[in-house]
């Protein structure tokens, strides 16, 4: 049955459905409605919550739960997420599942409140020290957040890798109607034999990122390395959007995306062949995905973000090789700023094909 | 008949241990060991190691371990705890790691009564690294960042932690040992028992401060080195227990 739910608190209750135990979190607007949620939950299915005293401490204490076993999240928003990384690296390094969120909000340093999209590519391109990468979920909608939150954590056991919700504040705080898929049984999730959860039966299990020898870390970073492919080969996600006869495609993710669409509507009203590519994972990025559409009829691609240029560097990526050599452009609004359906199709109807965000 | 009267630790590997010759860390992983031992915690038992020269005391227990980002053991440790109550914890850090970049995990893992054992080793220096000075560096010693002898206007005053979190509510059991010699080596050994008796009775947080040596970077003699805690250590960093709400005594037998 659908309920009306905020995304922050749709996003915990999936969690919850996906067997989430532990969550750690400390207050930043606009995801304090994560936190709030799991406060009390948890203790109704018999969880633990922790507000920690900073960021730095709460993404530890994913890595001490994560790692004894107990699938646990923890949320933020853009410069909580910074607070995190050196947390993440760790995790990633030592190969503990578990799910972040991060409610975007413009920046850099303190910023605004206000969403944005403007941690792309700290989400994507690895965020903290060392090489590694998270598998990220770009959501677009109340719902399409419980599904992947859900998702998130499976897909976090199966790699043993942190998995990031990425969404804004735009997201987490709207309400729409939301289906929150059925409680996973906890004794029929996969047991976790590389877990250090005590009461070893005599083999230790070690909890670690640490590899002094070159040629030990090499072969761990080259097992990282495999994973994150075959990340790319099963778990791309995107969606097209009157693509199929496309001369213009605009290339966005999240909640940028529906704003994208019901620019693509008016702009197919007023007779301009337009479309939207909308990667759902934006790493791995869908790069085989948004080449296809440059292959047939696509000849104009728009990144449209609330960033100063993240985005498109993954469009221009995917496209770089295409023989029909498109041209790629930029339509962005940040700082806060969101911009509206017709402000887009405006842009699209000009003809332009801007280098910089800047106006 | 022969009767064994001395043995290695149930919870000790055979693998020889990395730290350089006089230091006290081995001393303190025996005693780690000994003390789970006599409280019968042999299985479940998770530790916590930091970074530092006991980046590797994983190597040395058999225990399930966790090895943690600088400063962040307590923080992780709580996570564990959090998810596997019934293990036994316990932390092991430095005073860089635990005085200085973890600062703010420790006094907040204490304040909250996490029910965890932390061993935190004082030997007043960064020992990995090289000799560096560390948040409790005794007023006038020198190391290779305060080379003419730490001078508190210049570099502040060294950190007295147990002092600081005996203030707090939620600890337990607070207590300030050091391994200079035998007799302090046993009531170290008795401390951590006690340590590990709180968390076993769910009391709450445990912190066991051991004032140590690093011959290496005091450029001293094991023996020597021995000697200034002895004489100087213990003079700048009293010991004794600061804070004890109690044992089930009965329970405890």
């Amino acid at each position: 049955m659908k309920k009306l739910m905020k995304g922050n608190e749709a996003v915990a209750e999936a969690a919850i459905a996906a067997g989430c135990r532990c969550f750690f979190g400390y207050p930043i607007t606009p995801q304090n409605e994560v936190p709030e949620y799991m406060s009390w939950r948890l203790k109704e299915v018999g969880g633990s919550f922790v507000q920690a005293e900073s960021e730095v401490s709460a993404i530890n204490m994913v890595y001490g739960a994560a790692g004894a076993g107990v699938r646990s999240m923890t949320s933020s928003s853009s410069p909580g997420i910074s607070l995190k990384q050196e947390g993440i690296s760790y995790i990633a390094g030592a190969q503990v599942p578990c799910v972040i969120v991060n409610m975007m909000r413009a920046g850099p340093g303190l910023g605004g409140i206000q969403p944005s999209q403007s941690d792309y590519f700290q989400a994507t391109k690895g965020g903290g020290h060392g090489d590694y990468h998270m598998l990220v979920y770009a959501p677009s909608s109340v719902q399409e957040a419980v599904d992947l939150t859900y998702k998130a954590f499976f897909r976090a056991d199966y790699y043993r890798t942190p998995v990031m919700i990425l969404g804004d504040g735009m997201l987490g705080q709207m309400m729409e109607p939301a289906e929150i898929p059925e409680a996973v049984d906890l004794s029929s999730l996969e047991p976790k034999p590389w877990a250090a959860s005590g009461n070893n039966g005599g083999t230790q299990r070690v909890i670690n990122s640490i590899y002094m020898s070159p040629d030990a870390l090499e072969e761990h970073n080259a097992m990282l390395t495999r994973r994150y492919e075959e990340m790319a080969k099963v778990d791309v996600m995107s969606e097209s959007y009157r693509t199929d006869d496309a001369e213009v495609v605009l290339v966005a993710y999240g909640i940028v995306a529906r704003i994208c669409k019901a620019a693509v509507d008016m702009l197919r009203e007023s007779g301009v062949k337009a479309g939207l590519f909308r990667p759902v994972t934006v790493y791995p990025f869908p790069y085989e995905e948004i080449k296809k559409l440059a292959d047939g009829k696509a000849r104009k691609f728009i990144s449209v973000e609330l960033s100063c240029g993240q985005l498109i560097e993954d469009v221009k990526l995917g496209l770089y090789d295409s023989k029909n050599r498109p041209e790629v452009g930029i339509f962005a609004r940040v700082g806060g700023n969101v911009m509206s359906p017709e402000e887009i199709a405006d842009y699209v109807k000009s003809g332009r094909l801007s280098k910089s965000w800047i106006k | 008949m022969d009767k064994i009267v001395f043995s290695k630790p149930a919870l000790l590997t055979d693998t020889p241990m990395h730290y350089c010759p006089g230091c006290t860390h081995g001393i303190v992983h025996r005693l780690i060991a000994e003390a789970l031992g006599e409280i019968g915690e042999f299985d479940n038992v998770i530790g916590i190691a930091p970074v530092g020269c006991a980046v590797f005391a994983y190597n040395y227990f058999k225990c399930d371990m966790f090895q943690a980002a600088h400063g962040r053991a307590p923080s992780v440790a709580t996570g564990v705890k959090r998810a596997r109550p019934d293990s036994t914890v316990f932390v092991y850090q430095g005073d860089g790691d635990l005085a200085s970049i973890g600062m703010a995990e420790i006094v907040h893992a204490a304040t909250r009564g996490e029910n965890m054992t932390v061993i935190f080793i004082n030997n007043g220096i960064y020992g990995m690294t090289g000799g560096q000075m560390a948040p409790t560096t005794l007023e006038g010693q020198k190391t290779t960042t305060s080379q003419f002898g730490r001078n508190p206007l210049e570099h502040g005053n060294p950190i007295k932690i147990c002092e600081m979190l005996s203030t707090l509510t939620g600890p337990a059991y607070i207590a300030r040992t050091s391994v200079h010699d035998v007799k302090n080596v046993r009531a170290t050994r008795d401390a951590l028992v006690r340590g590990f008796k709180m968390q076993k009775q769910k009391r709450g947080f445990s912190l066991i401060e051991i004032l140590s040596t690093c011959p290496t970077n005091f450029h001293m003699t094991p023996i020597a080195a021995l000697e200034y805690v002895k004489t100087t250590g213990v003079k700048a960093y009293p010991l004794g227990v600061y804070k004890d709400v109690g044992l089930n005594e009965e329970e405890a037998k």
